[in-house]
């Protein structure tokens, strides 16, 4: 492996200095005693223990948490399915169509698919709720996941199929054995990208929402006019620690474990 | 495959186990599903503590549901599928809900608390007699400045804002009536004009303006005023309140050539299940010391005159918070100018907001 | 990936959402396209396209479009590119995805503060010298913004397409005298074509109907389609003229589709490009 050279560290640390700047800015003022994120008056701890006294906050957050891990996860199975069955339509005109009524939603602004959305369902009668939003997120995420998977089943080599069916595998076996593990790095963009789409999204869910059923999104736009608390910034500080514990955590773990077998490669 | 199964399980588990304690929540916070009453509302728009209040008054569970914009609220009441019981538009709004039947008539025998409600608010033409609405809070339209970075200006006339000396200073809000209003208040026009000569007039003045115009933002403009990032913008009076709040060089002013009048109140829309509950909760909300408490954690202008007494009399004396009647007699409230007349001002809206590039 | 067997049952519960959520939506809003603000049937709303405004939205959407797919494109090429050469390459990708998992909302306003006149931007060109900057309310901030927050688009599908890179063919490239310049261009760039397409894609697509951004970071100095829309649905309440525009948003994708399905249909029948 080549080492990296100063510039390209340099490049990379930069970029990743911009990624994180608004979050250190939110987490920063999350700590201000003063009620806004602008003059930050002295430290306080208060703004994270109104977290933990507002039930519904937490109960919304749990709302957001769910719906977007769920969507995220139907989204990716029924995208990359999707995905693979697009790839294996012969007809090019028949492909190129399905492809651009996949991207149709991406191109829609969220007003429209949340209008539409919220007639669909009350048109159908489905209970506008958590079941409601589920659906909605899946349905919005779908395309994004498709997207994702779609090059890497394109570069994938016909005859890696070709072979597994002279070998007698089974159509099933292909599916399991060949195909998802090949593309796996794909879905993992897909279910990350449909991650990021669900807890990103306002308008879709404040449409189709209902019976007390709210997300962080929804809840954190309504707070414009009146302003937007400290409090969300505490949650949303707190959201971003977890995260990173968990993530840092799992690399930590399964690195030590790998490097307890000793048979790694070595880098 | 199998690492692919195994993630699918884990997040299976962990979705599960988050709802399981979800619902644990919501037993200890005590949701009995009993006794309803559901609220839709701006965020941060009541001081929470008195939802608990009146949980423990009363019994019934309160619901908090937030929107953003009069018009998405009106789209989902309309839709239904949904069983709010209070909301809270503003007046202009309340005019198309009553239009497209989605209130409720208020049954005062239960209200004995409107009584505390200062007349001058009371039987206003966006709703005579108040058959569908409660006020809850009011203001008016105005020019939020600093007094440190724009010095000797007070902004006593619209014409103001059209001093060159503002170059690349002004917000406006993203709105087309008060943003059309300044224009019209400023030739001394109506703000519910409906001539299309007139709006075209105004319009053109605008585009004079656009020099001046740093940006056309929404809520944002607080956080752009506190922090001394803009001198002077047009804003409600509740916002500026919160500005002012935070930052003592900004001041409000409303243009003696007169401005707009604005509501936010109680309605229950045609989609409630509880309208007892609704009752009761309108009715606690008129309570002076309940109006108080609300008025100091929200910062915005009470209708509620037996609540005035118990506030801080420096907020209550203060002319910028509550306008003395002469200049009040000068504030107009929005008519409902109809679906094709509010076209028309967003298309000369639009036609000025292309126009400040 | 060109046996025909596993596509009708994988493709079943896709096509159902095709009908549901892309389908029955579209008949929607071509319906509401067709209908005044009283309801009645009317072609007026695609004339008032044609007007100059909606035009020139129409190529104001496109250019912005335009820069921001070349911004994020310039950014995460090399930064997807680095990222393989780490250490610890997934654990990178995931830190590049994690700040969009905080809310937008949040973030715009973080930006509100951090492009301030007293922000840490203004602070830091304070101290070598430089003047207060106006940065809020300009075409580059609105470029800035909606560039970081695509990034994480752009670079996941480029990042798959150059970690499978067999390293092999790049040392042969140079064995045979390549420069690295011409390593690139003729061996990397056409081998990971088919992630940067769909990078394009995620990035290009949803910029034509960027929204709140454009008030918030812009001031309504920039204004899209996706703002118009908003606009017509939520304020003036003439859902007639947003789904309009709306169609037209869809017609321009479907161009953009056609435009470039025929080069994605040699490159996946060759396995790879050129």
């Amino acid at each position: 492996m080549e080492k990296l050279s100063k510039g390209s560290k340099l490049y990379l640390a930069l970029v990743f200095v911009v990624l994180y700047a608004p979050i250190l800015f939110l987490v920063f003022y999350s700590f201000n005693s003063g009620g806004t994120m602008t003059n930050f008056e002295s430290f306080t701890l208060e703004h994270y223990k109104a977290v933990f006294d507002d039930t519904r906050l937490i109960n919304i957050l749990i709302n957001t948490v769910v719906v977007a891990l769920l969507s995220a996860l139907i989204s990716t199975m029924i995208g990359t399915l999707g995905a693979i069955g697009i790839v294996s339509i012969r007809n090019h005109k028949l492909r190129n169509t399905v492809l651009s009524l996949n991207n149709i939603l991406i191109v829609s602004p969220d007003v429209i698919i949340g209008a539409s959305f919220l007639i669909l369902f009350t048109m159908v009668g489905v209970n506008l709720g958590f079941s409601s939003v589920l659906l909605a997120h899946v349905a919005f995420s779908i395309p994004i996941v498709v997207i994702m998977v779609l090059p890497k089943l394109q570069e994938m080599n016909s005859s890696l199929i070709d072979a597994a069916l002279d070998l007698g595998a089974s159509r099933r076996d292909i599916l399991t054995r060949v195909i998802l593990p090949y593309i796996k790095p794909g879905i993992f963009a897909g279910f990350f990208l449909a991650l990021t789409y669900s807890l990103d999204d306002f308008a879709v869910t404040f449409f189709v929402t209902g019976n007390g059923f709210s997300t962080l999104s929804v809840e954190i736009y309504s707070m414009a006019r009146a302003g937007v608390s400290l409090t969300v910034n505490a949650i949303s500080g707190l959201v971003f620690f977890v995260t990173m514990l968990l993530v840092l955590g799992y690399y930590f773990i399964t690195n030590r474990s790998k490097g307890a077998r000793g048979s790694e490669v070595p880098k | 495959m199998k690492s692919l199964v195994r993630y699918t399980v884990g997040i299976i588990l962990v979705c599960a186990v988050l709802m399981y304690a979800a619902s644990v929540m919501d037993q200890t916070s005590g949701k009995s599903g009993k006794d309803i009453l559901t609220i839709y509302n701006w965020g941060e728009y009541i001081d929470p503590d008195l939802l608990k209040q009146f949980e423990k008054e009363t019994g019934i569970h309160v619901i908090y549901e937030t929107f953003d914009s009069n018009e998405a609220m009106m789209t989902k009441i309309e839709q239904g599928g949904t069983s709010y019981d209070i909301s809270m538009p503003s007046e202009y709004t309340i005019e198309q809900m009553k239009e497209r039947e989605l209130l409720l008539p208020i049954d005062y025998k239960q209200i004995p608390n409107i009584k505390n409600i200062d007349e001058d608010f009371l039987d206003l033409d966006f709703d005579p007699k108040n058959k569908y609405s409660v006020p809850y809070f009011w203001g008016t339209v105005g020019i939020v400045y600093n007094t440190k970075m724009l010095k000797g200006q007070n902004f006593d006339s619209w014409d103001d804002l059209w001093d060159p000396s503002l170059k690349g200073k002004v917000i406006l809000v993203d709105s087309a009536r008060e943003v059309l209003g300044v224009s019209l208040n400023s030739m001394g026009k109506s703000l519910n004009s409906t001539d299309t000569d007139e709006l075209k007039a105004a319009t053109d003045k605008l585009i004079k303006m656009a020099p001046n115009v740093k940006a056309i933002i929404g809520d944002e403009v607080t956080q752009l005023m506190v922090n001394g990032d803009a001198s002077v913008a047009l804003t409600w009076s509740g916002q500026a309140a919160d500005m002012m709040y935070e930052n003592e060089d900004l001041t409000y002013n409303v243009p003696s050539e007169g401005s707009n009048l604005w509501f936010d109140n109680m309605v229950i829309p045609k989609t409630s299940k509880n309208i007892t509950g609704a009752h009761k909760f309108i009715n606690f909300m008129l309570d002076p010391e309940v109006a108080a408490q609300n008025a100091d954690y929200v910062g915005y202008s009470t209708p509620n005159k037996a609540a005035l007494k118990l506030m801080d009399p420096e907020v209550v004396n203060d002319e910028r918070y509550y306008p003395s009647k002469e200049v009040r007699n000068n504030l107009h409230v929005y008519k409902n100018l109809g679906k094709e007349k509010i076209g028309e001002y967003n298309e000369f809206f639009l036609k000025f907001k292309m126009s400040i590039r | 990936m060109r046996n025909n067997k596993n596509s009708p049952f994988t493709l079943v519960p896709y096509y159902l959402w095709i009908a549901l959520f892309v389908i029955a939506p579209i008949i929607l809003v071509v319906y509401y396209s067709l209908l005044d603000l009283n309801g009645n049937f009317t072609f007026a709303n695609y004339q008032n396209f044609f007007t100059g405004v909606y035009l020139k939205m129409t190529l104001s959407s496109f250019w912005y479009a335009f820069l921001i797919t070349v911004f994020s494109l310039l950014v995460s090429y090399p930064t997807a590119y680095l990222i393989t050469k780490t250490k610890q390459k997934q654990l990178w990708l995931i830190l590049i995805i994690i700040p969009s998992w905080i809310n937008l909302l949040l973030k715009t306003y973080a930006f509100i503060g951090i492009f301030g006149m007293s922000g840490p931007i203004n602070a830091v060109l304070k101290t070598i010298g430089i003047p207060e900057q106006q940065i809020l309310f300009t075409d580059a901030s609105f470029v800035f913004v909606a560039v970081y927050i695509f990034i994480p688009f752009m670079i996941l599908p480029i990042f798959n397409a150059l970690d499978k890179l067999n390293p092999a063919l790049i040392y042969a490239s140079r064995d045979l005298g390549a420069s690295k310049l011409t390593t690139f261009r003729r061996v990397i760039l056409p081998l990971t074509m088919n992630g940067v397409k769909s990078g394009i894609q995620a990035v290009f697509i949803p910029s034509l109907s960027l929204f709140m951004i454009t008030r918030l970071i812009a001031g309504n100095r920039v204004i899209t389609l996706g703002t118009a829309i908003e606009q017509q649905f939520l304020v003036t309440q003439n859902w007639g003229m947003g789904s309009t525009i709306a169609v037209f948003l869809i017609l321009f994708m479907f161009i953009i589709m056609l435009l470039t399905g025929q080069k994605e249909k040699g490159a996946s029948q060759n396995g790879k490009a050129k």
